[in-house]
């Protein structure tokens, strides 16, 4: 990501280029029109369109009407959309407070060289290849509470009704969440460990420094990019989980797994009250924005984030 | 030589350890679970231990998922996630092109653009792409999965080819120009298998994202000949709801070919999930 930005910064500076650069003209620009016409059609235009519905009444299948800022107090007003809000909060802080150490200690030792290692990493790495959909469904079985797991270990501490108790369901949708996205983040951290020199270890161990001061004093100043990159990964991303608690509960029991991006989608095609969802969808996009920007100001870089493993 | 040892050694390795081996067993255990069930006999699957192994291990799960229009769903996913590459392949390149090798302002705002599209959280502009696809007499047709996919890859894919193209040593666009070369020429000739890893890499990585999505097949499609796989797979837990074995069959045939690719190309795709990131 930093390299992205020297990028730029090339770019910008033509100044810079040498002799035979300044004289040479460049490609024709119409050669990235078609993807920025792609680009604009389909995500930036709805990315306007989005904040447009949030004014409107429409029920999906008819044509929008204006009806001002109606749909805003209404939705602002709504007991659900407050609790969806704070559910929302909670999901984005405790996915980060549990992927991201986890991630971090464990792309730490899948860097070390030795061959079981690697046959870790392999292993870990299996869930990534497996849809959302495919990983709720399995869990579902998994934890159902006749013939799942507590049938299977026989202890009545894993026979609960995991998905059907509003205090326990939460919990299960962030601990699978956990176990989807964990893979891709260690992997990241993996890779940036294994950019650190070794030369700062060699150094530090001439100097007497232990393994645990280490680790502190080298492996994560040195790791901070990555550790940016990931958690504001793991922050925009956990804000926009959707199929999996989608098809683990459904937003139950009661409204207890009930996050924003599954609010809107309710709202919009199960209600039908696209303005009222799309109202749901500003904030997300606000809050998402938001915090990605807010962390990259903070980490004093001008790095991007994605959000390819919300969709 | 102790480099390599020394290197080994400073990892906090009791931590890590014991972190590590209590992962494996969590990662692997839904898995195994998949496994020995959709080879479990639909009769005894309430009467047996769920994670034994079955004792008359059988196939006919896999019988019932194939005679259940599963390859329908799987052609369907082949198309969406080919044609969506495919397109998006083609124009990032060309757009990637353009932002290492132009120096005009254009071609800077353009990579601006793609950067904030990187910070958007895209899910969140699904009614509005409903409401386009409605418009344009795309809905529940294969198309209206695969425009907005490949819209929504196309910020992290050309970061990461831009990234890469970067590398390409300037002397020989030069010098290709100097011969008269046009940009086609350049772009097929040189920057092209040039970039033929970057764009193996982002092509994996998209097309994992592209096969397993869910929301767009959701709302975007409606009629079962327009189903892909993840949707397949929900709707199959609807319509067999007492065949835990048939479903968790589909889930295997879901992730055989996606387990495929992996085992033929680990190492490019783990480099493509780490090469816009990790750097």
């Amino acid at each position: 990501m930093t390299v992205a930005v020297r990028t730029t910064e090339r770019v910008g500076r033509p100044g810079s280029a040498s002799g035979a650069a300044r004289r040479r003209t460049g490609p024709a620009p119409w050669l990235a029109l078609p993807a920025l016409a792609f680009f604009a059609f389909f995500a930036l235009v709805p990315l306007l369109g989005v904040v447009v519905l949030s004014f409107t009444s429409w029920d999906g299948l008819g044509s929008p009407t204006f009806i001002g800022a109606g749909n805003w107090g209404r939705i602002l007003a709504e007991p659900l959309t407050q609790r969806a809000t704070v559910l929302s909060l909670v999901v984005v802080l405790l996915s980060v407070l549990f992927q991201a150490p986890v991630s971090l200690l464990l792309g730490v030792f899948m860097a070390g060289r030795q061959r079981y290692r690697e046959v870790l990493s392999i292993l870990y790495f299996l869930p990534l290849l497996f849809s959302s959909a495919a990983v709720a469904i399995a869990f579902r079985s998994l934890l159902d509470p006749n013939f799942g797991l507590g049938a299977a270990i026989g202890l009545d501490v894993l026979s609960q009704d995991w998905l059907g108790k509003p205090h326990l369901a939460l919990g299960v949708c962030l601990f699978v969440i956990a176990w989807s996205f964990i893979p891709f983040h260690a992997l990241l951290y993996q890779a940036g460990v294994r950019q650190i020199p070794v030369q700062l270890y060699e150094a530090a161990t001439l100097d007497g420094a232990g393994a645990w001061r280490q680790f502190w004093s080298i492996t994560i100043p040195q790791l901070r990019y990555t550790i940016i990159t990931s958690t504001t990964l793991i922050l925009v991303g956990s804000l926009t989980y959707f199929d999996l608690i989608f098809i683990l509960t459904q937003g139950g029991p009661g409204d207890a797994t009930r996050i924003l991006p599954l609010d809107m989608y309710l709202r919009g095609f199960r209600s039908f009250d696209m303005g009222g969802a799309s109202v749901i969808a500003t904030i997300l996009v606000v809050v998402g924005l938001t915090m990605s920007l807010g962390l990259n100001r903070v980490s004093g870089s001008h790095r991007m984030e994605s959000q390819q493993e919300g969709l | 030589m102790s480099a390599p040892s020394l290197h080994g050694r400073t990892r906090p390795n009791v931590v890590g350890a014991v972190l590590a081996w209590g992962w494996l067993a969590i990662v692997l255990l839904p898995i195994y679970f998949i496994i020995v069930t959709s080879f479990r006999a639909q009769a005894v699957y309430y009467a047996e231990n769920p994670l034994s192994i079955p004792a008359n291990p059988t196939v006919a799960a896999y019988g019932r998922v194939l005679a259940n229009d599963f390859l329908l769903y799987f052609a369907n996913s082949v198309v969406v996630t080919v044609t969506a590459v495919v397109l998006l392949l083609l124009m990032a390149v060309a757009a990637s092109y353009v932002i290492v090798r132009s120096v005009s302002p254009f071609a800077r705002r353009t990579f601006s653009i793609f950067l904030l599209g990187l910070a958007i959280p895209m899910q969140a502009t699904i009614i509005p792409v409903y409401y386009l696809i409605v418009q344009l007499g795309l809905y529940d047709t294969l198309w209206a999965l695969i425009l907005p996919s490949a819209a929504f890859a196309l910020p992290i894919t050309v970061l990461i080819i831009v990234t890469f193209m970067r590398d390409i040593p300037k002397e020989l666009f030069e010098s290709m120009r100097v011969d008269g070369a046009s940009d086609m020429a350049m772009l097929w000739r040189l920057v092209l298998p040039l970039s033929k890893p970057a764009l193996v890499t982002v092509g994996i990585y998209d097309a994992l994202n592209v096969w397993n999505g869910f929301l767009f097949p959701l709302v975007l499609t409606q009629s079962s000949g327009m189903r892909v796989l993840p949707l397949s797979l929900w709707s199959y837990q609807g319509e067999f709801t007492t065949d835990i074995p048939a479903v968790l069959a589909a889930v295997v045939l879901s992730v055989l070919p996606l387990l495929a690719a992996y085992v033929v190309g680990r190492r490019q795709l783990v480099a493509g999930l780490t090469a816009g990131f990790g750097k």
